[in-house]
């Protein structure tokens, strides 16, 4: 076990190194190039022994990917934005032909306007693809994450890809301190891959990726409800035996100080760090706020959520994504599903600064609302 | 389904899936007229003309290649 002071992607990178994926096709892409950059020096100095692939595109780094964990070995690819977009068709392809790859996504705003700057419209516009999806809130996470999904992704009860999502630049470019654990620790965790099902075997000839007429279908996507519903007990498995081996305790959604909260602040990734600070200086002065951290997006961890809100009066769900004319996709989704009282509000849109007077607006907002859903951070409303 | 992701576990699948279902025309070969130049079956997509010419009908789509291929006409598509 190491500290050293890093950025999230070096932290990511690490785990990756750790892991020892033999395939990495991956496209340089702001805010996520770093990573391309730290693991083709690791593979180059022979510390990764890794088939490391210069594709020409992120469409290409995902198909070749998705071939790579075809012939049954551990892969690894990570984009953002732009690139993820141009991902999508194989996003798809990668979870129905149930492939565990993990890739990081470095969260960065879509086009147009043109922007290389945070938020969580990227991977929440890929919620529906069959990926399960983890939002870290600072470097120590991203690493560990990317441990743990391997370890769920490979379960034979789920087999499905893992997105772990980074705050661009917030997280991927801001050094802090990450305890890198030994390699021998890690083996311990994560044992060498060993695919079962959907992979070539030359001793055991069969055809992945075929056509499919309307007698099956429909099953291979049911399998896939199937298979993310059974996520659920795994992550739980899992992540009680990386608390054991390396004392650091996740689930899927993280209370602060909701107990006797009356107003409980819901969202994802390195925002709650602000928004925790914030939830001191109120409760200093005697305000009941409490903030729940969602770090699993997908599966939804509907019944954990609605455990840590069901004595709050009402929640606040702070969105970095807009599913135009419906709301911010993780409010409209607890709204849905969770009986409590909610305001959505829409936050930091391609890397607009979030403070902590928003937050206490939000919060004020909440207490007496007058709109359903509330754009925060606006210069002007027009 | 035994299999997950759609994989295919044993091979010849392709079997089980009944082209001639799709057919609305229907090739009728007059062997008569037939030079054995051998182009509609290896034209047939489907594979489904065997080397005496028969037209394995299970499987034949109603495409018309081999009409279209056959030099001396000895292929006539009809409605079913
Ligand atoms: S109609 Fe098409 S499928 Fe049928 S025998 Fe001729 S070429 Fe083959
Ligand atoms: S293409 Fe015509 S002539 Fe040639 S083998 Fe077929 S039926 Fe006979």
């Amino acid at each position: 076990m190491v500290v050293k002071v890093i950025s999230a992607n070096y932290a990511v990178s690490h785990a990756v190194k750790l892991a020892k994926p033999q395939v990495i096709p991956v496209y340089p892409i702001t805010p996520q190039t770093s990573i391309s950059e730290y693991l083709a020096k690791f593979v180059a100095d022979g510390d990764l022994d890794s088939e490391y692939m210069l594709v020409e595109s992120e469409h290409s780094a995902i198909s070749a990917a998705v071939g790579a964990s075809g012939t049954g070995v551990r892969v690894f690819t990570a984009t953002a934005s732009q690139g993820l977009a141009l991902m999508n068709e194989i996003l798809f392809v990668a979870a129905g032909l149930r492939n565990p790859i993990v890739m990081a996504n470095t969260n960065r705003s879509l086009a147009a306007p043109l922007s290389i700057w945070n938020d969580h419209q990227d991977s929440i516009s890929q919620r529906d693809t069959g990926w399960m999806q983890i939002y870290v809130e600072n470097g120590q996470e991203a690493l560990d994450s990317i441990l743990r999904c391997y370890r769920i992704s490979e379960d034979h009860d789920v087999l499905l890809p893992s997105m772990v999502c980074l705050d661009g630049f917030i997280l991927t470019h801001t050094a802090e301190p990450v305890d890198i654990p030994s390699q021998k620790l890690v083996d311990s965790f994560l044992p060498d891959y060993q695919p079962q099902e959907s992979f070539l075997d030359p001793e055991n000839p069969r055809s992945l990726g075929t056509f499919t007429d309307p007698n099956y279908y429909m099953e291979a996507r049911y399998q896939m409800e199937v298979a993310m519903e059974k996520s659920k007990k795994v992550i739980e498995k899992v992540n009680q035996e990386f608390n054991e081996i390396f004392g650091r305790d996740y689930s899927f959604v993280e209370e602060y100080r909701c107990e006797g909260a009356e107003i409980i602040l819901i969202t994802m990734g390195s925002l709650c760090s602000t928004i925790r600070d914030v939830v001191d200086d109120m409760r200093g002065r005697g305000e009941k706020v409490g903030l729940l951290k969602v770090i699993n997006y997908r599966p939804f961890p509907k019944k954990e959520i609605t455990e840590a809100v069901k004595n709050a009066d009402r929640v606040a769900v702070l969105d970095k994504n807009i599913s135009f004319g419906m709301g911010g996709a993780l409010y409209t989704e607890i709204k849905a599903n969770i009986d409590v009282e909610s305001c959505g509000f829409i936050v930091g849109l391609g890397g607009r600064d979030i403070t902590p007077k928003h937050i206490e607006d939000i919060v004020n907002k909440t207490r007496n609302p007058t709109k359903e859903i509330t754009w925060i951070g606006l210069k002007e409303e027009v | 389904m035994d299999s997950i992701g759609g994989t295919v576990k044993n091979p010849g699948s392709t079997r089980n899936n009944k082209t001639g279902s799709w057919r609305t025309f229907k090739p009728l070969l007059d062997k008569d007229k037939c030079i054995e130049c051998d182009n509609c079956l290896l034209f047939c997509p489907e594979g489904c003309i065997n080397p005496d010419y028969d037209t394995d009908y299970d499987y034949c789509k109603g495409c018309g290649i081999c009409e279209v291929e056959c030099p001396v006409k000895a292929i006539k598509m009809e409605r079913e």
